[in-house]
């Protein structure tokens, strides 16, 4: 398979770990850089700050919608603060306070979601988080990631911190396989081509990059080249990639653990519409909460796995004219 | 800008704001002079006595931080920037409240006038927005100190009770809020529609310093904000006690004049009133 790198696809750390263990790097860098939890910090992992920065630590209590407000005060008066709770905390509860303290007057708040999707597993519907992407997206002026790998945690995270403006970036609770090379460069709107392929476009962000690599190996032994690009910047996305994809595939699928019909794949489809109309599939989360299971369980149940991409991926070549 | 600590001096100021309250709103059409007016004496003796800043430097690192978390209350806001001399904030725009272009938003928008702290309106946010910008102060050593001004029906959203609880747990001591006690919100009188009393003790119950005055009194507030600066390892809170509608008596306690603008004639003896 023509790709740019060896997949092995080892399994790497919770995204969530390689953000808690960036942040101590960047706030060793950047003494601006200070912190608020609402009492998850052993699950989000900001404790490890919290340990070594402790002046710049702010532990907010359960009470995110305050904690969001709070941090934008912060950055008012010029500190570079990383906002932090499960994700379904920070933006339901806090979404309010993301649109009028945030948003609107563009402060430099970082809002990092952690156990996102439903990967979180036993815990149930209640914690998971399956559309904080629709939310992010719906904040003018939101940069918004969801990285699918410790290496493109650390990197997203540093480069977040020297980003002016609004951030949120979506982690999750499982560890994850490896899709990158320890050297990768991301850009914030710029998708990476992980395989090389010309039938078909698999586009993907979060633990669902390894599924779409999984899937383009199963393709590639059926005779269909299938390309990868992780958009890990949801938005704004990659049009010139997706532009390209479309030209040169004629077909694309999105996958991803999130609502199927409110994350990446419709603004996928609102670039392929206007820049180059062509066969579409989703894969995500229908029209409904999950439950209590392990991860792998749920993955499955709810069709997040490399079987149903690469089915996807038949259909749209399949209907390709 | 002339500041002074004269009372006579600083109650001149007022009517000349409240004049311009009620013009703006007139102009505009629409718009809270109810709450703008309550909340005059607080305002003027912030901007003109007690917060230190400099309106030839909007964004001097040393300033003091006023938000007004009652962001409905814009005019009164506008009017004190105004006349205390903002670049971004010309006394003669202000009868373009409200419209295209204007700068001055329905409720206050940094992105129009940066000189601004925040932007506020929808309600129950600014005591937080505050406590970040008084953490960061205390962070780097400076000496800044913040003020926020919340409403009396916006204490009914949870959020102030969550900020209030931060920030004294965190001994905020360099914040101070000031709840523009006016008695009325918009769909009739606080007690009738949720009752906040006891409403010092509820600010005593969560560990900030707390006063109670008449929100009109310079001599009072001027007391208070010196009590709150001297306050050490607990914020404050300033329960002021005032009159919706202050200094036009046809406004003064009337539910009516919380979202309504007054008319031509209505605006003729409101000027007579005020002076």
């Amino acid at each position: 398979m023509p790709t740019k790198t060896k997949y092995e696809l080892r399994l790497g750390a919770a995204t969530r770990e390689a953000f808690g263990k960036t942040l101590v790097e960047a706030g060793r860098e950047n003494k601006d850089i200070v912190v608020c939890d609402a009492d998850l910090s052993k699950s989000t992992y900001t404790n490890l700050f919290a340990k070594e920065f402790p002046d710049r630590f702010f532990e907010c209590g359960i009470a995110e919608a305050n904690m969001v407000a709070i941090g934008a005060g912060l950055a008012s008066a010029g500190k570079i603060p990383f906002v932090s709770s499960f994700s379904c905390f920070a933006m339901n509860k806090g979404f309010e306070q993301l649109r009028v303290t945030v948003a609107y007057p563009h402060t430099n708040v970082k809002v990092v979601g952690t156990h996102s999707g439903i990967s979180i597993g036993e815990d149930g519907p209640s914690q998971m988080s399956i559309e904080d992407l629709a939310l992010a997206c719906a904040l003018p002026g939101f940069t918004v990631l969801s990285p699918a790998d410790e290496v493109a945690t650390t990197a997203i995270v540093k480069a977040a911190a020297k980003h002016h403006g609004p951030v949120f970036i979506r982690t999750g609770r499982a560890k994850v396989p490896v899709v990158h090379a320890s050297d990768e460069q991301f850009t914030f709107g710029k998708a990476i081509e992980l395989v090389e392929g010309t039938d078909v476009t698999l586009i993907a962000h979060g633990l669902m990059v390894a599924e779409a690599i999984r899937a383009a190996e199963t393709l590639e032994a059926e005779g269909i080249s299938a390309r990868v690009l992780d958009m890990f910047t949801v938005k704004p996305v990659d049009r010139d990639a997706i532009r390209r994809a479309a030209a040169e595939t004629r077909a694309i699928v999105v996958a991803e653990e999130h609502l199927v019909d409110s994350g990446l794949g419709v603004r996928v489809a609102q670039a392929v519409a206007e820049l180059q109309p062509c066969v579409m599939e989703f894969v995500g989360v229908e029209n409904t909460y999950a439950e209590s299971a392990t991860p792998d369980q749920l993955l499955r149940k709810y069709g997040l796995v490399a079987d149903k991409v690469a089915e996807a991926a038949r259909r749209a070549v399949s209907r390709r004219r | 800008m002339q500041k002074t600590s004269n009372v006579a001096e600083l109650q001149a100021i007022c009517r000349r704001v409240r004049r311009d309250i009620v013009e703006m709103i007139t102009a505009a059409k629409s718009g809270h002079p109810g709450g703008s007016l309550s909340a005059v004496e607080i305002m003027v003796t912030l901007l003109f006595d007690v917060a230190r800043h400099d309106p030839s430097n909007p964004k001097w690192a040393g300033r003091d931080h006023v938000i007004l978390s009652k962001g409905h209350a814009a005019p009164v806001l506008y009017s004190v920037m105004a006349e205390a001399g903002y670049p971004d904030t010309p006394k003669h725009e202000l009868n373009t409240l409200r419209k295209l272009g204007s700068m001055y938003q329905g409720h206050p928008d940094v992105r129009f006038i940066p000189s601004l702290e925040a932007s506020t309106g929808s309600l129950g946010q600014g005591l937080s927005v505050g406590l970040g910008m008084a953490l960061a102060a205390r962070l780097d050593g400076r000496p800044s100190r913040t003020f926020v001004i919340l409403g009396d029906g916006e204490s009914q959203e949870g959020q102030i009770w969550e900020a209030a609880m931060f920030g004294s747990y965190h001994k905020v001591d360099n914040i101070v809020a000031i709840v523009d006690y006016n008695k009325i919100q918009l769909d009739g009188f606080v007690k009738d529609i949720m009752d906040l009393e006891p409403l010092a003790a509820k600010w005593r119950a969560f560990g900030w310093h707390t006063l109670e005055l008449d929100g009109h009194d310079i001599a009072a507030l001027q007391a208070a904000f010196a009590e709150a600066a001297a306050t050490r390892g607990r914020p404050t809170a300033i329960v002021a006690h005032t009159v919706k509608g202050k200094g036009v008596s046809f406004m003064e306690n009337n539910p009516k004049y919380h979202g309504i603008a007054p008319t031509d004639k209505e605006l003729e003896l409101a000027l007579q009133e005020i002076g």
